[in-house]
């Protein structure tokens, strides 16, 4: 029933109705456009949740590579260069480009690993000394094991940008859930129940109209009737009376004149009880 | 957007690690020093107390021109509290091996939520 579930704080009118009908439809259309939205994105998420999954296990094994190598030049130096790495670091030669792409509205970065030209001059030239450390080709170690990290580092950009992208999906993906099911379980609903509310409010207000309607015209009908009748019964009563009066015209005048009327009554007063009806029989 | 406008600003790459892993990432030519004199690396051994950890995971995931974080597992499991309550895109966290520590799937934060949401 209209009575139950939330609704809009609207009047019950026509135009109401119509406007509520057409936010109704809208809020269809919404939800299943976000419908499609979130399972284009879901599309898109499964394929990088699988390709983070491998990226992390391939990071596993390029770094170990890279720990080797190292291992390998400390060895061939035949002592710490971290020290000296460290102490040369002036300015980044590897960085990373953010760019962007588009999954149906959504912005999703990628890291690209650049290598600064200058700044791969300049490395050649921090790093220059590193040539001729140690013993058996211990400045090509060097070489050899930066180019495996650089790799390795390219590696770890390409796992980062799938991991953001991993972490922004799921954002906006939880984000068009909560969209889509409100959209589903609270505004649907609720203007479905307010167009239910108002068409049976309309019904109601059409039926006390009708009834209203019936009422006024049955208490006409009833007054004219009323009227009728006591037309009617006026015109037969004036009926009677006429026909009362037209057939009992004489007696009654002979009723009301009567005979009786006391001493000294009658027509012009003279006659007397003795007077008249002379008895027939009485023989004088 | 602006997480993608952000996103073009942020050229850096940060490493919290062992001295193995930070010389080697070094080579590979990501170290910087900016003019303020920060450095976009910290090594961190034995002796390092967890504060200090935590204060430069702080630093690198707030400042602006970094684009990923790399951190070494047995460090980031030092201050797994931290790393695992770290849901921002930018930067990226990557959780990666080191030398004497092989690398451990099951303990990578995000790893965990990729296999929850795989259901296995």
């Amino acid at each position: 029933m209209s009575g139950q579930g939330s609704r809009e704080a609207i009047f019950p009118t026509r135009m109401n109705l119509t406007l509520t009908k057409q936010r109704l439809k809208g809020a269809q259309t919404g939800h299943s456009l976000l419908a499609k939205k979130r399972d284009a994105l879901m599309n898109r998420f499964r394929a990088i949740l699988r390709k983070v999954d491998e990226a992390k296990r391939l990071m596993g094994r390029v770094l170990q590579l890279a720990s080797f190598s190292l291992a390998e030049v400390t060895y061939a130096t035949g002592g710490e260069i971290g020290y000296q790495v460290q102490e040369s670091v002036r300015q980044a030669s590897y960085t990373v480009r953010a760019k962007s792409e588009n999954v149906s509205g959504v912005m999703l970065p990628a890291f690209e690993g650049v290598r600064s030209k200058e700044g791969n001059a300049r490395s050649d030239i921090q790093f220059a000394d590193f040539n001729l450390t140690g013993l058996s080709r211990g400045g090509q170690q060097v070489q050899k094991c930066r180019e495996t990290y650089v790799k390795a580092v390219g590696t770890l950009v390409e796992l980062a940008s799938l991991q953001t992208a991993f972490m922004i999906l799921d954002e906006v993906i939880k984000a068009t859930n909560r969209r889509v099911n409100a959209i589903e379980h609270v505004v649907i609903p609720r203007l479905e129940n307010t167009v239910a509310y108002i068409n049976s409010e309309l019904d109601e207000m059409d039926r006390e109209e009708f009834f209203r309607l019936k009422k006024i015209q049955g208490k006409k009908k009833r007054d004219t009737e009323e009227a009728d009748a006591e037309a009617d019964a006026k015109a037969e009563l004036a009926a009677a009376n006429a026909a009362r009066e037209a057939e009992a015209g004489t007696p009654s005048r002979k009723e009301t004149e009567n005979p009786d009327d006391g001493v000294g009554g009658g027509d012009a007063g003279g006659r007397d009880m003795l007077d008249q009806n002379k008895d027939e029989d009485v023989i004088f | 957007m602006s997480s993608a406008q952000n996103a073009k600003d942020r050229t850096l790459i940060a490493v919290i690690g062992d001295e193995d892993s930070i010389t080697g990432l070094l080579l590979a030519g990501i170290g910087h020093i900016n003019p303020q004199n920060k450095k976009n690396f910290l090594i961190v051994d034995a002796k390092t107390p967890t504060t200090v950890i935590d204060a430069a995971f702080q630093e690198f995931t707030e400042r602006p021109d970094i684009a990923i974080l790399l951190i070494n597992q047995h460090i980031a499991d030092k201050i797994r509290g931290t790393v695992d309550r770290y849901q921002a895109a930018f930067p990226a966290l990557l959780e990666i091996p080191s030398k004497d520590f092989p690398y451990d799937p099951e303990k990578d934060s995000v790893l965990k939520r990729v296999q929850k949401l795989r259901g296995d």
